[in-house]
């Protein structure tokens, strides 16, 4: 790896400050993508600012009708918190099935966000549950936030502080997983609301869209087999040695359906 | 270059190291402790897992910098100086290894999952053992010296 000047600021005005005197700087929450693609030479960043030292940033705040994440927080902080399993579990199951044990102990939903890889899993809740994403400078509405693959409406030295989950009723997410890294093949995340039924899918498409067609089917009836028939066309889908577009269409529909089932507590993939 | 102080296996460390520095280039080659091994050095194989702060990482996807005040321990540091400890016990007994390459990550990663979770199940097993991949054993002798593990420590 190039080495970089290394940057460990205690405000978020102070890493922005450091962000700006680079040349080509990055900012590292947990590491597990960027330190990897460095290694690999893919980025070669001339000075890295650390988001670790900023007070604040790894809190989770549960509240009645909002589930509140600090970006530094920790995958497996909120697979492990009580307070998110009691009133969102979907969300929880989702962080615990990010990855693997070692990375879901550094990554944080922040960097996942802000990096936006098509196979990632948060993106598919933040957009089925409509949360807000907080930055240091706005606040971006998740319909808003995902732009297309590692692409997000993120500026230049804008750091994402918090995300804003709305409760919902139901909401659960089933993923079809890479066996070697854990990313997702294909994963759906599906809400329940009173505001109605919204689906996100992740790791099918270039960046995580919604799926209208199923969302009607669901909004007039709740189950699995409302979904009988539906089909995601596969033009525009991901296509790589792991799967092909066909293969990631037909699982959206599996998937689907077993997000549903586990919304309904009738169980699902794990 | 960054100053770094932290401990490992309960020993103080000052270091001026090259932000660039991995995690287990620092443990491996400054300080010698060669249990954690490097496999995939793509975050993927889980051999170079040690425990900061008593969580398992992946010491190749972490800079040493960002251990700067932590606690590190490594496979060199878990057993009791007459022998092995309780989970090395059981996958000896259940020939949880061949090849050995694997191991340290292994037990880094078994012995906190058997500190949060005293009595896990086989599924619980395997789901905390995904970011350690074994070539040799199919994994099925390891889990079962998991189980065994657990209730030994559980007494």
């Amino acid at each position: 790896m190039q080495d970089f000047s290394y940057h460990k600021p205690t405000s978020l005005d102070a890493a922005v400050d450091a962000f700006e005197s680079l040349e080509d700087g990055i900012f590292l929450a947990g590491g597990q993508t960027i330190l990897p693609v460095m290694k690999f030479g893919l980025a070669q960043p001339s000075g890295v600012v650390d988001l670790s030292a900023i007070g604040g940033l790894a809190k989770i705040d549960v509240s009645g009708t909002t589930v509140s994440i600090g970006a530094m927080t920790t995958h497996a902080a909120v697979a492990a918190s009580k307070d998110v399993r009691r009133v969102l579990p979907g969300l929880a199951d989702l962080a615990g099935l990010i990855g693997d044990p070692q990375v879901r102990n550094r990554g944080t939903i922040g960097g996942s966000l802000a990096n936006n890889d098509p196979a990632a899993d948060y993106p598919a809740a933040v957009l089925a549950l409509g949360a807000m994403v907080i930055t240091n400078k706005r606040q971006i509405s998740a319909e808003d936030f995902f732009v297309d693959m590692f692409e997000t409406a993120l500026d230049d030295g804008e750091i994402i502080s918090r995300v804003d989950f709305p409760v919902a009723t139901q909401a659960a997410y089933a993923k079809f997983a890479n066996p070697a890294s854990r990313y997702a093949v294909a994963g759906v995340f599906v809400v329940k609301s009173g505001e109605g039924v919204r689906i996100a899918i992740t790791g099918a498409g270039p960046s995580v869209f919604r799926a209208q067609d199923m969302e009607a089917a669901l909004g007039k009836d709740f189950s699995a087999a409302a979904l009988e028939g539906i089909t995601i066309p596969a033009d525009g889908l991901n296509a790589d040695m792991h799967a092909s577009a066909e293969y990631r269409a037909h699982l959206i529909g599996i998937m689907a359906k077993r997000a549903v089932e586990a919304a309904n507590g009738n169980g699902g993939e794990k | 270059m960054p100053k770094i102080t932290l401990t490992v296996n309960s020993e103080p460390v000052t270091r001026d190291v090259e932000a660039r520095t991995l995690l287990v280039e620092l443990i491996r080659e400054d300080l010698g402790l060669t249990g954690a091994h490097i496999g995939c050095d793509t975050s993927q194989c889980g051999a170079c897992v040690v425990q900061v702060d008593g969580a398992p990482v992946k010491s190749c996807s972490m800079l040493a910098v960002q251990a700067d005040g932590t606690d590190v321990l490594t496979i060199e540091g878990v057993s009791p100086e007459d022998g092995l400890n309780p989970l090395q016990q059981a996958l000896h007994e259940h020939h949880g290894l061949q090849c050995g390459f694997c191991t340290p990550g292994m037990v880094m990663t078994a012995s906190a999952l058997l500190r949060d979770n005293p009595d896990p199940t086989e599924q619980e097993i395997r789901h905390g053992l995904e970011g350690n991949i074994c070539r040799c054993t199919g994994y099925q002798n390891i889990v079962e010296a998991v189980l065994a593990a657990a209730k030994t420590i559980r007494g």
